[in-house]
């Protein structure tokens, strides 16, 4: 069995601040991190092969040349092999993009079965990725899974969060499903872990190594661009009461009743 | 192929354009600017220069039949014969963006006995409605789904379609986009018509809210975007509104599915589902422990909302999962947001910063969640919030 885990680059948008002389974003010392949703799926790859004894575990990502850092963490963690898509012309990929060059990568692979990703990427937030590479592949997903069961015969049975609770699905694999924190608790590297993933090689693939469309990738493939990009409204200073309970509940109230009557209304 | 260059006699070194890029792909060589591999050719840099020094070529592509489409459209949810909220609030959007552009609001409807529900459509804003109601769509599955409504969106071919941004709409819609090959922005919180060119400007908040960045489609049809709950305004319906219910066939293939539908389980921890709630009444490390959420979820109840929680209250497993409201779990936009014994961290903020109204009760003064309440207390949780439950119910029994 193959497993297939893809993962994103991206800054620690805890980390990033908008400097409001400049109404810039401030990226400086912000460490690049793999995707936290990111790390779930690798964690559920490495379990799946431990329960099944006989898998192969792949983590691929696609971005520039750094994002190989990323790729020797998940080394690190366990997962057998890495592969990394790069090349100037997927710059300035959107999601459609980002699907398509991905897909290729997994078609390239000697084969499949179970395909892993987060929910979705904390700097871009779309949740897109991953089902653009099922529908591109031809297979099914299931997104926002917080629990896998793959059983014998190639059928998995998944939680699929919803608003209010969980859909139970059966999918036959290959599939691919995109996870949430609540499907395990990631584990650390080991110090041998760490020492393998140093010396491990990692295979990069371009544009020429790909069975792609030179019109689909890239800023060129990519059916949406950005035209402007700005800082959010500063929220406005709060009203902050101080004192005794009865005091401070009654001013909040005060201040609260004509909303919630403004609701009701 | 596009292609980004600075010219080197006109850059003087400035590092305005490294202060405009996000993502930290521009340095200084030798007092010039110098673009790294990991340039998205985003084009920030360029309209931040002041010295036009540098420039983004971009490969020039036709646009292909962007004039055979027309009309606004919503792809309207359904589960188990309940419409969701966020696609009457769609339809309210949907209705200015039609009227702006002069052309019809049209939704897609698809389920399996879902008959009543289009003319409840229809009150709410629609001019038309195409149903597809076939049998093996009683449940939500990606692959029937988004072949079905790939299908009608190809027949008919509006210019615009309009998607919650549901669990549901998160996993089908991107499989549609990629189905019909348009471009998708998620989770966006404006959108308008750029008049001259029919485009329509997408803005949404990105790296964790710290910007908002505006999207076009030019070039492709239609343009897709999602809407979270709660962000847009649904109209007051109109029963006596007249419009077009069409019923839609589809060729039985395109209903298979490989996937099957075992079973719901209801998550019987959530009185009020959190997505949709109007108010949301978090708990954080400051309420002390599980024993305390309780008096969250009784000031919950007096104000008809939802109860949510921080990170470290799910992590100490005081709470499930399903309430967590923060980077790892739910983005909120309720219309109250009260945060008790949260301190805000970033993560948590990042889910619930755009609430209409924040409250925040907390007993150190410093705490970051102040900096985004509207109303804060500074106080001990376990006296406020039952004297604040007491005095609501007073108010609004």
């Amino acid at each position: 069995m193959r497993i297939v885990v893809l993962i994103k680059q991206v800054p620690d948008t805890t980390e990033v601040r908008i400097d409001r002389e400049t109404n810039t974003l401030v990226r400086e010392g912000v460490p690049s991190i793999i995707n936290p949703f990111d790390t779930y799926a690798i964690e559920e790859a490495l379990r799946i092969r431990e329960a099944s004894g006989e898998a192969t575990v792949t983590v691929m990502s696609m971005g520039p040349p750094q994002v190989e850092d990323s790729l020797r963490e998940a080394l690190a963690l366990g997962v057998d092999e890495a592969v990394l898509l790069s090349d100037r012309a997927f710059a300035g990929s959107d999601t459609w993009s980002t699907s398509y060059t991905l897909a290729a990568g997994i078609r390239k692979l000697p084969g499949y079965d179970v395909i892993l990703c987060g929910k979705q990427a904390i700097d871009g937030d779309t949740a897109q990725v991953g089902p653009g590479v099922a529908r591109l592949l031809g297979i099914p997903q299931v997104t926002y899974v917080r629990k896998l069961s793959i059983e014998d015969g190639g059928v998995a049975t998944a939680e699929r969060m919803m608003e209010d609770g969980y859909d139970v699905i059966r999918a036959p694999l290959p599939a691919l499903f995109t996870v949430v924190k609540e499907i395990n608790e990631p584990r650390l590297p080991s110090l041998k872990g760490k020492m393998k993933a140093k010396k491990a090689e990692i295979a990069v693939w371009g544009f020429d190594d790909l069975e792609l469309d030179g019109d689909e990738i890239g800023l060129d493939g990519s059916p949406t661009r950005v035209v402007r990009i700005f800082a959010p409204e500063p929220r406005e200073c709060g009203e902050v009461f101080e004192g005794e309970t009865d005091e401070t509940v009654e001013a909040l109230a005060r201040a609260l009743v004509p909303i919630l009557k403004g609701e009701a209304a | 192929m596009s292609t980004i260059e600075v010219l080197e006699e006109r850059c003087v070194g400035c590092e305005l354009c490294i202060k405009a890029c996000l993502y930290d792909a521009i340095e200084m060589r030798e007092g010039i600017a110098v673009i790294k591999d990991n340039c998205t050719l985003c084009g920030a840099c360029v309209d931040a220069c002041k010295f036009d020094a540098i420039i983004l070529r971009e490969a020039r592509r036709e646009a292909v039949g962007v004039e055979d489409h027309r009309g606004v459209w919503i792809v309207a949810e359904q589960r188990d014969g309940d419409l969701a909220g966020v696609s009457l609030e769609l339809l309210g959007k949907g209705r200015e963006l039609a009227d702006t552009l002069g052309v019809p609001l049209e939704a897609v409807l698809v389920g399996t006995g879902i008959d009543g529900l289009a003319a409840d459509l229809i009150a709410h804003g629609a001019d038309t409605v195409h149903v597809v109601d076939e049998p093996g769509l009683e449940h939500y599955l990606d692959e029937p789904y988004s072949n079905v409504v790939a299908e009608i969106i190809r027949r008919h071919h509006p210019e615009i379609v309009l998607t919650g941004a549901t669990s549901i709409g998160r996993s089908l819609i991107p499989r549609v986009a990629v189905q019909i090959e348009t471009g998708l922005t998620a989770d966006c919180t404006g959108l308008e018509i750029d008049g001259e060119e029919r485009l329509l400007l997408q803005t949404r908040p990105a790296f964790g809210g710290n910007i908002m960045a505006t999207i076009v489609c030019p070039r492709h049809r239609p343009q897709m975007a999602t809407v979270r709950h709660k962000v847009m305004r649904a109209l007051e319906p109109d029963p006596a509104r007249e419009g077009e219910i069409v019923a839609e066939s589809v060729d039985p293939k395109l209903l298979e599915s490989r996937t099957s539908f075992i079973e719901f389980v209801k998550d019987v921890t959530q009185a009020v589902n959190i997505a949709e709630a109007d108010v949301i009444v978090s708990g954080g490390r400051g309420i002390g422990g599980p024993e305390s959420f309780p008096m969250i979820e009784g000031l919950a109840e007096v104000l008809g909302g939802a109860v949510g929680a921080s990170r470290a209250a799910v992590d100490a497993g005081w709470i499930p999962y399903s309430h967590q409201v923060g980077q790892t779990g739910k983005t909120v936009q309720p219309k109250l947001y009260v945060a008790c014994g949260i301190s805000g961290a970033v993560q948590h903020l990042v889910g619930m910063q755009s609430s209409k109204t924040i409250v925040a009760i907390n007993k150190d003064p410093e705490a970051p969640i102040f900096k985004v309440a509207t109303y804060g207390i500074v106080g001990d949780v376990h006296d406020v919030v039952p004297a604040l439950t007491k005095r609501l119910a007073r108010e609004l029994s």
